[in-house]
């Protein structure tokens, strides 16, 4: 069980509170009209899927419904790091940047 | 190889059973094989046995980091069954289910399949017509299903919760008859033994830690206890796919999340057959020993820790319990969890990647048991000749950039 600290409303709850909400890095393409079929089944299908520290969306559904990044390691679920949006960009390590863009309003 | 039969068992019992044979060698690996298989599990091993059997490829080496059938192959429930949706599906897994049907006599080792029928439950009239659709779509590929009213489910199951005042009522269902469940170990220890008598080397406690390349091609693997050179290399290693595809250096369209099961303390016979709620969510049989065994949804969020968290194994526990009031007094003796390698469309990933002789048996999700048979012996053919075998065709990587997908999220039976 992840007792999850949101970093909105301040309290540590379940993690039944809270749905994870895939990777923190992924970005959705501004202009998927422009991408080939590989491309477009890379950004929907393929994942890093990391054995270890992993960066991951989530948020608090059943509480004050904010979006958030924890950094978790999937191995032992230690939660290594809490934050905002604004605290870590969500900046595109692989490059898919440059045809992307967020794809929730900031 | 020994022959097990009556008479070896009487011959043994003479000398108070201290003389048996291992069933497989444990070997030391040694520096080149045609090919090496990453993962012994049930999927490895089958690859193994049918490499050997059907193509003649005996220079083969099954490497396994920990034990054998110790991952998904130990963990889950057992499940056979070939009642999927589509074409692509049903061809497939009907082919795993006869080959079940011959396998203790195919190994000469006995794996217990005991086909009691799977029922599916519908709660409410729009999930009995998806059941209608569903058992129509597979009768007409040539596949037993038959729907069941409340009264045919009474008989078949009379444990069920079927009064008109449970939470979620049944209202009916639809049953494969040829269904049934098995014992997951001797599935994996009667392929290991049928592989090693075939000549492959298998080899435990053995963890690849690097995978070899040379351009684009794979040249053998590298071992905490050495390098192996191999002319090709078959990765089927479920929820550490990711792991080993990375090492490769491509990724995969691949989730990998906990999935729990767990058993009560052993009772006298009450359920014969599995049954699965696809709405209060959960699936129960009994095993041989009298556990009364469930299973239920995927833990919601990725893991690589081999367990389950409480609130899915809460879930569960409180559908079994929509459906059998009784069990609420059954003690659970053991609960755990497998990763498994989810899918985009809950179908298998199978046969060649964009590495040249590197092949993959993976996104086999919660249903990879009850496809070893045929999933090692079409990796095997696809191995051998270098080319898919018909039946995994539409299983290629390809699938999610062309769009045609197999989907068989409701067939899964259960969410992840």
């Amino acid at each position: 069980m992840l007792r999850i600290p949101c970093p909105f409303c301040g309290s540590t709850r379940d993690e039944d509170e809270f749905t994870f909400g895939g990777p923190y890095d992924r970005v959705r393409p501004s202009a998927p009209g422009q991408l080939s079929d590989e491309q477009w089944a890379d950004y929907l299908f393929t994942r890093d899927n990391v054995r270890g520290r992993s960066r991951e969306r989530w948020r608090h559904t059943f509480g004050c419904r904010q979006w958030f990044g924890i950094e978790r390691d999937t191995v032992s679920h230690a939660l290594v790091r809490v934050f905002t949006f604004d605290e870590v960009s969500r900046d595109d390590e692989q490059g898919n940047r440059i045809i992307g863009g967020l794809h929730e309003a900031v | 190889m020994e022959h097990y039969s009556f008479w070896s068992l009487a011959k043994h019992a003479l000398s108070n059973h201290r003389t048996w044979m291992p069933a497989w060698h444990s070997r030391e690996p040694k520096s080149r094989y045609d090919v090496v298989i990453v993962g012994g599990g049930g999927q490895g091993l089958a690859t193994a046995y049918y490499l050997a059997k059907n193509h003649g490829v005996t220079n083969v080496a099954v490497l396994e980091k920990g034990w054998l059938g110790g991952g998904n192959t130990g963990r889950n429930t057992t499940a056979i069954r070939s009642n999927y949706f589509y074409r692509e599906s049903t061809n497939f897994f009907e082919r795993s289910l006869q080959l079940y049907e011959g396998l203790s006599r195919e190994l000469n080792y006995n794996i217990m399949l005991s086909q009691h029928g799977a029922l599916t439950l519908a709660h409410n009239p729009h999930q009995m017509d998806g059941l209608e659709r569903w058992s129509n779509s597979i009768q007409l590929q040539g596949i037993d299903a038959q729907m069941l009213d409340l009264n045919q489910i009474r008989d078949f199951m009379p444990a069920l919760d079927t009064s008109a005042t449970a939470r979620y009522p049944i209202i009916g269902g639809f049953i494969q008859r040829r269904a049934g469940v098995a014992r997951h170990d001797a599935v994996a220890w009667g392929y290991a033994r049928g592989a090693d008598n075939l000549g492959v080397d298998i080899i435990q406690n053995c963890e690849v830690t690097a995978l070899r390349m040379n351009g684009n091609r794979i040249r053998g693997v590298e071992t905490k206890t050495g390098v192996i050179e191999a002319d090709k290399v078959v990765i089927a290693v479920a929820g550490h796919s990711s792991v080993l595809a990375r090492m490769a250096g491509f990724s995969l369209p691949i989730n990998s999340v906990a999935l729990q099961a767990m058993v009560s303390e052993p009772i006298k016979p009450v359920l014969e057959g599995l049954v699965v709620s696809p709405l209060v969510h959960c699936y129960v049989s009994q095993s041989d020993r009298g556990e009364i065994l469930i299973g239920g949804r995927a833990d919601a969020y990725p893991s690589y820790g081999q367990r389950g968290t409480l609130p899915a194994l809460e879930e569960t526990l409180s559908a079994t319990l929509n459906l059998f009031p009784t069990f609420s007094r059954l003690k659970l003796m053991r609960q755990w969890a497998g990763i498994v390698d989810i899918s985009p469309d809950s179908s298998p990933i199978l046969g060649k990647t964009p590495v040249t002789a590197l092949y993959i048996s993976t996104g086999w999700g919660t249903g990879g048991f009850k496809a070893i048979p045929v999933g090692g012996e079409t990796l095997a053919y696809t191995v051998a000749n270098d080319r898919p075998h018909p039946l995994i065709e539409p299983f290629g990587m390809d699938r999610f950039a062309t769009g045609r997908f197999v989907n068989e999220a409701a067939a899964a039976g259960v969410d992840h």
